[in-house]
């Protein structure tokens, strides 16, 4: 919403500077998002008059000038032709700034002679690209006049951001009534009076109650005379970047604006019969003023003739009723129409225009017959002719309501004391119809009646709103809160705690963090196990951004894939965030996901570059388990993973079968290459929701129990069959003395012939309470042996 | 004795003179090995009679322990020499790499999600989360924007395909459903925190279809704007680490929250870079509010008995802020040079003992 500083004190009585009425402006809630003064930049210019011009004796396109200025006749040099005596200049004496290019002019001497002000151009001051000659300024101005006054650009613009619940803001008259409430001037009175019609109109109107119109004022004005509108008239539209059409055009555009009311005006020559609110037909057409055609369907309202329609209600007017210069007798349409309708046929149609802007939002009903009046007036003084009574079809739609303002609720809700009857006061101003009498209860209270023109008040809280966006946000005191405990307890959750463990162990495990994007391409979901219809977005930003993804690795390794473009051969990326499997809540997990590229440890003066492989990521999701607070060892490691794992190099770290917490190793090499991206490549994705939570109930740990005794360590080389997992054989061996045994590890792995390897297992034995004997250590060997090869077909290596 | 005196001359002699610790070791062997000149006196006198024997002994022994003495001088010696030559040999170019390590990063996404939680935490407000698909209840109706409202319009939501009863999931357009989901879950006094993702259909230089919020909802008895004041102003002294932050709060709309206020805080811009807290520029960095009546309504609660506040705002914008990011964009393009340059140290968990930052 533009205006102008001039334009707003046609109802504001008020001596505020602008920046009073901007600080006002935002206080209020009408947030000023831009102030045009052209002023501010001319304030040292002044007019002066040139008393004579000659040649310049040394140059023959200059010209030497004497000029009075305001201070004194000086001699000037100017290369403009029109430089001559007898005109008006605007004059830059020394050590003023210069607009166009932020010089400070200083006298100079040109061709011999000295120049000792300098008489400008409106490119120079930024008026317009116009330097063929210097400002001939128009009128009757005494030297020393400001050059804003006499060139008339002493009117700031002010560009404000109004909140959709303001309509009543959409209007200079609504805003002067804010200001006027906020202390900054009086809203001057208006003038409602009614044209007293001298011929009965032609034209009849009509509402069919299904369309969106509630009321309709009509009047025809015959012998009126149009075109170019009065120069103030065409200022004021310039000036907030309306482009002047003709007198009937300009005065609508002016009430839009200075009342927020829209209105249309048709060439009475070209309406059919009478005219009238109704739903269009579907598949019925219209030129509109935009110069485009619409189709209709029978959801929207139209004013139309007996033949055609002639405007879409509330949004924008048809070509062939429109008002031309040669245009002599005219119809005038004020009306009301519902918002919601208005805002549905606008949005279908993607028609954007201020008459749609303000009827989506509610214009004052109440006001509907009083715009037609004052436009009619203006019709009158400006186009001449003769008006018409009224013609009204309708009714005004009923918006009367009344809340209850309890005297403590300002207090109460807003945190600061304003006396009652400045909360009265305030509202009173806004046009609140308030009594404060005859309203029940201990604490008193005021029965307020809301104007017609604010739709939005819907309560008591929005009175509340009310006192307090005028009676200035800023003077509510800073209130501390109170803490729950004097010194804070915990508020994080398992679940959070650990998505801040998995973050933190991969950071420290080398990776960098990423956030990617909650979606991705159709392709790319499928791959992981998504795509499905529920997780598709009806109204992608991009086909490359159209599913809700299923995993986070996809995002992961596509970013690994640009890194490796960019010349990141070795990268280690991370995400903890969110993957979807379907749309119901519990369909929504967390997880922390990493991929590693590359080299595990790249090539480097300690010798040993080693690529990736999937231990690598087996160790980080055992150490982001752990950190997670649960033991590792407790945990089921089995073969193989979902389908974009490599099916031989994948496994799966669960509690049983049902329970899986998280999936590693080499990605599918036909996933890396539907996504173009390279190996090596390992992946690991943990589910943090399916960790369970810790379950310690004290801080105590349990007690330490240690032995003095050395421990003992004792290699065995079995030799198993392929198929036999290290794990199998390890629960095996720890299984044969679960005192003694302390630990037993796989430290090499040896490919024989036939089908068979050999797993070198270190056993460490832990005495507790007395040193094993020689024929002890045999002993249990023998059992580890015999036990071993029960359980998974071990024997001893020969 | 001259005998005695001659021989230990010879030997330590021979220690003297001796080259290396193989010669050494001979001339060990040679004095006091078993056949050692030494050890063959030592037998001899068992065939001496005791007095004699007495006085020999005693001799014999203080010959063995100074050739016992100077044998061990010189071995030390020898070791010692040997020592110093090998550290001589021994040196490394330290200026050499280490074996390759990469150096995490946390992004500031992360890093500031875990500083809100600090100070808000301090202050007893805990961390509520809800779903990124919503329904249209939490996201729309019940914070008071039926279908027909214009800010609905506005939202630029992203939905979901209808389903057969004609209903559609959408994405949630801000953390505010978690205001409905806390309220319907439990009891007042409420104080939670929700930050997380939220999602529009919007692209360009400053909008990102995906970025980050943080919500904050209060409910309870008495508080009100003057409580809601107080802690946006501690909040960002708190966040932006500066002694003091101008602010200004400007009426405004919102259709959850009546009154509504957006709330500006003053920088100044020295050599491009952004200082919060000194100068006289206006920035906005969030909208804020008394929670509406319907809303609370909607969350299954009285609104003439409860109410409270609520506000939200940017994370990623607050991050922007303090750590002089300049584009949202790349906050979700994975750079890994950005990822580099403007993540956080693994071990650089923000708490208010050691500081935010």
């Amino acid at each position: 919403m533009k205006f102008t500083l001039s334009w707003l004190k046609e109802h504001l009585d008020t001596t505020a500077s602008l920046e009073q009425i901007c600080e006002g402006l935002i206080g209020v809630g009408l947030e000023v998002e831009e102030v045009s003064d052209p002023g501010k930049e001319l304030a040292a210019f002044t007019v002066a008059y040139v008393l004579e011009a000659e040649k310049h004796p040394n140059a023959d396109k200059l010209r030497l000038c004497k000029v009075e200025t305001t201070d004194g006749v000086k001699q000037v040099v100017c290369g403009a032709p029109n430089a001559r005596a007898g005109i008006r200049a605007i004059i830059a004496l020394p050590g003023v700034t210069i607009p166009v290019n932020g010089m400070v002019f200083a006298p100079a001497n040109i061709r011999g002679q000295e120049s000792q002000a300098m008489m400008c151009s409106e490119r120079e001051l930024k008026l317009s690209e116009e330097h063929d000659g210097i400002i001939e300024v128009q009128g009757d101005w005494p030297v020393g006049t400001p050059a804003v006054k006499a060139l008339g650009l002493d009117d700031p613009m002010i560009y404000i951001k109004v909140t959709a619940n303001r309509p009543d803001a959409l209007g200079i008259r609504g805003l002067a009534r804010d200001l006027a409430a906020k202390g900054l001037g009086t809203l001057k009175p208006l003038d409602t009076s009614s044209v007293h019609g001298t011929c009965k109109s032609p034209i009849g109107v009509s509402i069919d109650p299904k369309s969106s119109c509630a009321l309709f004022v009509g009047r025809y004005f015959k012998g009126v005379k149009n075109g170019r509108s009065p120069a103030w008239l065409q200022k004021r539209l310039k000036s907030i970047g309306l482009r002047p059409i003709s007198t009937l055009v300009d005065i609508t555009n002016y009430i839009t604006f200075t009342y927020g009311r829209p209105l249309h005006v048709f060439d009475a020559d070209k309406v059919h019969g009478n005219i009238g609110a109704r739903l269009a037909k579907t598949g019925e057409t219209i030129a509109a003023l935009d110069n485009k055609t619409y189709t209709l369907t029978d959801q929207m309202t139209v004013i139309a003739d007996a033949q055609n329609a002639e405007a879409i209600a509330g949004i924008i007017g048809g070509e062939p009723s429109s008002c031309l210069e040669s245009t002599t007798n005219v119809f005038l349409e004020s009306a009301w129409f519902d918002p919601q309708a208005t805002a549905a046929t606008g949005r279908k149609l993607g028609i954007i225009s201020d008459a749609r802007y303000r009827f989506e939002r509610g214009v004052d009903p109440a006001f509907t017959q009083t715009g037609a009046e004052i436009a009619s007036r203006m019709i009158l003084e400006l186009c001449g002719g003769e008006a018409s009574e009224l013609v009204i079809a309708g009714d005004v739609p009923n918006t009367a309501r009344s809340y209850t303002l309890r005297k403590t609720r300002v207090k109460a809700l807003g945190g600061v004391d304003v006396p009652w009857t400045d909360q009265l006061r305030i509202l009173r101003d806004l046009g609140f119809d308030v009594s404060d009498d005859g309203v029940a209860g201990l604490e008193g209270g005021a029965t307020c009646a809301v104007p017609s023109w604010r739709p939005d008040v819907k309560g008591e809280a929005d009175l509340v709103e009310e006192i307090c966006r005028i009676y200035g946000l800023e003077n509510i005191p800073n209130a501390p809160m109170s803490r729950p405990h004097d010194i804070a307890r915990p508020v994080l959750n398992s679940l959070q705690k650990s998505m801040l463990a998995a973050r933190r162990t991969l950071a420290t495990r080398g990776f960098n963090e990423a956030v990617t994007w909650a979606f991705l391409p159709e392709a790319h979901a499928k791959l992981f196990g998504g795509g499905q219809p529920e997780l598709k977005l009806g109204n992608p930003i991009s086909s490359e951004l159209s599913d809700m993804r299923p995993s986070l690795l996809p995002n992961l390794i596509a970013a690994a894939g640009r890194n490796v473009a960019r010349g990141f051969a070795d990268l280690t990326l991370a995400e903890v965030g969110h993957a979807y499997a379907g749309d119901r809540l519990t369909d929504e997990t967390l997880r922390a996901a990493g991929v590693r590229r590359g080299s595990a440890v790249s090539r480097n003066v300690q010798g040993g570059k080693r690529d990736v492989d999937a231990f690598d990521v087996k160790a980080d999701v055992l150490a982001v388990i752990e950190a997670c607070g649960l033991a590792a060892n407790t945990l089921q490691i089995v073969s193989g993973a979902p389908a974009w794992f490599h099916p031989g190099r994948s496994g799966t770290v669960q509690m049983g079968p049902q329970n899986k917490l998280a999936f590693f190793g080499e990605i599918h090499p036909r996933v890396l290459a539907a996504m173009d991206v390279k190996g090596p490549l390992v992946a690991f994705e943990i589910i943090l929701n399916a960790l369970p939570a810790s379950k310690a109930k004290s801080n105590a740990r349990a007690a330490l129990t240690i032995s003095d005794l050395m421990p003992v360590s004792r290699d065995f080389a079995f030799v198993v069959d392929n198929k036999v997992q290290a794990a199998e054989l390890l629960k095996a061996v720890k299984g044969v003395d679960k005192v003694l045994i302390s630990d037993a590890a796989v430290f090499d792995v040896y490919q024989l012939e036939g089908d068979k390897k050999s797993l070198a297992v270190e056993v460490t034995l832990q005495p507790r309470e007395k040193t094993l004997t020689d024929a002890e250590i045999e002993a249990l060997s023998a059992k580890i042996v015999a036990t071993a090869g029960k359980a998974v077909g071990a024997v001893l290596r020969g | 004795m001259s005998d005695l005196t001659s021989l230990e001359t010879e030997i330590l002699a021979q220690v003297a003179s001796a080259a290396d610790e193989a010669g050494l070791e001979a001339i060990r062997v040679s004095a006091l090995g078993k056949k050692g000149a030494i050890s063959e006196r030592m037998a001899g006198l068992g065939k001496m009679a005791p007095d004699e024997r007495k006085a020999a002994g005693a001799a014999l022994n203080v010959l063995k322990d100074k050739v016992t003495e100077a044998l061990g001088a010189k071995k030390s010696a020898f070791a010692e020499a040997a020592l110093e030559a090998r550290l001589t040999s021994e040196k490394i170019d330290v200026t050499l790499p280490v074996r390759p390590q990469s150096q995490g990063t946390i992004h500031p996404v992360s890093q500031v999600w875990e500083e809100v939680v600090q100070i808000f935490g301090d202050l007893g407000f805990s961390v509520a989360e809800g779903p990124h698909i919503e329904d249209d209840f939490h996201n729309f109706d019940a914070l008071n924007m039926p279908p027909d409202h214009p800010a609905r319009q506005e939202h630029d939501t992203f939905y979901f395909n209808e389903k057969p009863d004609g209903s559609r999931m959408v994405l949630r357009t801000h953390t505010s459903p978690v205001q409905i989901r806390t309220m319907l879950s439990q009891k007042p006094p409420i104080r939670i925190i929700a930050p997380g993702r939220t999602f529009r259909s919007d692209s360009d230089m400053t909008h990102t279809p995906m970025f980050n919020q943080v919500e904050a909802l209060v409910i309870d008895e008495t508080t009100h704007m003057g409580n809601l004041k107080w802690i946006l102003q501690e909040f960002c002294k708190a966040f932006f680490e500066v002694d003091d932050v101008k602010m200004r709060f400007r009426a405004s709309h919102f259709p959850f929250t009546e009154p509504s206020m957006e709330v500006d805080i003053n920088y100044a811009r020295e050599g491009g870079q952004l200082k919060i807290g000194q100068g006289d520029k206006w920035l906005e960095i969030l909208g804020s509010g008394m929670v509406h009546p319907n809303v609370i309504r909607a969350g299954g609660l009285d609104p003439d008995k409860y109410q409270g506040f609520a506000f939200g705002m940017g994370i990623d914008r607050i991050a922007m802020l303090k750590y002089g990011i300049p584009d949202l964009r790349a906050f979700f393009e994975s750079d890994l040079r950005w990822l580099r340059h403007y993540g956080f140290r693994s071990l650089q968990v923000p708490t208010l003992a050691g500081g935010l930052s």
